[in-house]
């Protein structure tokens, strides 16, 4: 920590978001701002529409702001950087590539020597737990292997953040729970700060130090809750009351967007 | 009791059904079926002229047409007419293929070269290509470089339409992905977006060379002296419908082949394309 400790790693200053321009504009953020510190997990949830994805895809400069800045460890966000790594709900695997081939592509740009590579490579298979699988290719694979793929390529360099566009939103729930739990584990294990975008509750709160919800468009924070349930966590935390009472905190400020949104629907049809 | 679980064991009897929505059929019965349908009629071809229920002159007897391969054959004519046609398809899809593949690739990535390209590629496929033999003459004069440039404007516009499809079906997010990694522009032409379109850009090749094969008549229309399609052209003036009908069923058989060396090829380059171990 030679760094002031108070710097936050991720600082959302004051940013909005507009697509397109004139009489079609839509207003996807209003104004957010949020600071994610140093190894910590914070989930972001809303309803569809709310701008998460906007959010994070601003936060990985994959979008730019209309207004307002984003600063990574005090230096404003300038397109995607290899201090971000980013895992999308679609996968997005190279198929022509084995699990193998797909992490060391990542690792090309990195200025690490061949044996470095090479253990990082095998280190990050296992973390995944995908040993015995490196010669396959994508499409031999199910779809909870593909995201593990996809969640070593993103931390193989080594980024100080991670940032997740609901990354389990297509699995079944069995695998999601245990996805979740493998994610919980690799964070621990590599100290990494976490940017979670969904739009399961639960999961929100399980994996997360801090979730953040967001209003119906256009996107403001809502609210910020700070979970306090202990850590390392085990599968069966959300059966304990803390864990109900967060649920019950959280789906209540969701619902009312979601009238809100429906409100304004039905204002416009009339 | 009894007779309802009777009654339930007949119910849970698969329905026979080879006409079910979307269901598979035995395998060995789905490949025999292509076989069967074209057996079945070349039959009753052979029968209708058997009986003489039509004069040879409007339909000739399959005997006849395959006696007429038969004498095309050991003649050599058969050989030299298949191999200049050949040529020339070759020729003029691979010159077609050599524009059409930067042009897709450069209009499925870039607005800008859409937009430029678009309306008048769009325009330019509907075009028909038989109106455009006298101008193809008077630029191309008489003579491979004639036929070759009709196939080369029967293949290119379609081509490069569906080749910007091909580039256009990637998952944005592999590109994104690309981008996070920290390749450059460039790079992530080369190295993502083109191999991730591949087995579809090979897919658009085997559909484009049926389409070249098509062609074949109309470049050889006027002004060729040998070639599969001028045998044909030449036997409308003898109605000659033996070698009219060879002609056509071979160019078909020939279409046929080049479709399924591209459909194995493609199955052999892409291997990681298919979800089998």
């Amino acid at each position: 920590m030679t760094k002031n400790a108070t710097m936050p790693r991720i600082k959302v200053d004051a940013v909005g978001k507009i697509f397109g321009r004139g009489p079609q504009a839509v207003q996807a953020i209003k104004r957010i701002d949020l600071d994610v510190h140093e190894n910590e997990f914070v989930s972001i949830v809303g309803t569809s529409g709310c701008g998460k994805s906007t959010l994070l895809n601003m936060i990985g400069g994959l979008d730019e702001p209309t207004s307002g800045d984003i600063l990574i460890d005090g230096t404003p966000v300038d397109g995607p950087g290899r201090n971000r790594g980013f895992v999308f709900q679609s996968y997005s695997l190279f198929e022509w590539m084995t699990v193998q081939g797909n992490i060391r592509f990542a690792l090309e740009k990195s200025n690490f020597g061949k044996a470095e590579k090479d253990e990082l490579v095998a280190h990050f298979v296992q973390a995944v737990g995908l040993s015995g699988f490196e010669n396959a290719y994508p499409k031999q694979l199910s779809g909870g292997m593909r995201q593990r793929v996809a969640i070593a390529r993103a931390l193989v360099y080594k980024p100080s953040i991670l940032l997740m566009d609901e990354p389990f939103g297509a699995l079944d729930a069995q695998t999601r729970g245990m996805m979740q739990e493998l994610l919980l584990k690799i964070w621990e294990d590599h100290k990494v700060t976490v940017l979670f975008v969904t739009h399961d509750v639960d999961e929100a709160i399980f994996l997360a130090d801090r979730v953040i919800v967001l209003c119906s468009s256009p996107g403001l924070v809502k609210r910020t809750v700070d979970i306090e349930l202990e850590r390392p966590r085990a599968f069966d935390i959300v059966t304990t009351a803390k864990f109900g009472e967060y649920k019950r905190d959280i789906m209540a400020d969701i619902r009312e967007e979601t009238l809100k949104v429906m409100a304004m629907e039905k204002h416009n049809e009339s | 009791m009894q007779p309802k679980e009777t009654n339930a064991q007949t119910r849970r009897k698969p329905k026979s059904g080879l006409f079910r929505l979307r269901e598979d059929i035995p395998s060995g019965l789905y490949n025999a079926l292509g076989f069967i349908i074209p057996a079945v009629l070349i039959f009753l071809w052979w029968l209708v002229t058997y009986l003489g229920l039509v004069k040879p002159l409007f339909l000739p007897s399959p005997v006849a047409v395959l006696a007429e391969g038969w004498r095309q054959v050991t003649e050599g004519i058969l050989l030299a007419d298949a191999s200049v046609s050949f040529y020339r398809i070759t020729v003029g899809w691979l010159a077609a293929t050599v524009v059409a593949v930067p042009v897709g690739i450069l209009m499925g990535n870039f607005q800008i070269i859409e937009g430029s390209l678009g309306p008048l590629i769009s325009t330019m496929r509907y075009m028909p290509v038989v109106a455009l033999i006298p101008l193809s003459i008077l630029w191309a004069g008489i003579g491979d470089a004639q036929k070759i440039l009709i196939l080369f404007l029967g293949t290119f516009f379609q081509q490069a339409l569906m080749i910007m499809d091909n580039v256009k079906n990637i998952d944005m997010n592999l590109i994104r992905a690309g981008q996070t990694l920290g390749f450059s522009n460039s790079e992530i032409l080369r190295r993502v977006i083109l191999p991730a379109a591949s087995p579809g850009i090979w897919d658009t090749f085997r559909i484009t060379i049926g389409w070249t094969w098509t062609y074949l008549v109309v470049a050889e229309l006027v002004a060729a002296s040998d070639g599969l399609g001028r045998r044909i052209m030449d036997a409308q003036r003898y109605l000659a419908t033996d070698t009219i009908l060879f002609g056509t069923l071979f160019i078909g058989v020939l279409g046929l082949l080049t479709d399924y060396a591209f459909n194995k090829s493609g199955l052999r380059f892409f291997r990681w394309n298919s979800d089998k171990r």
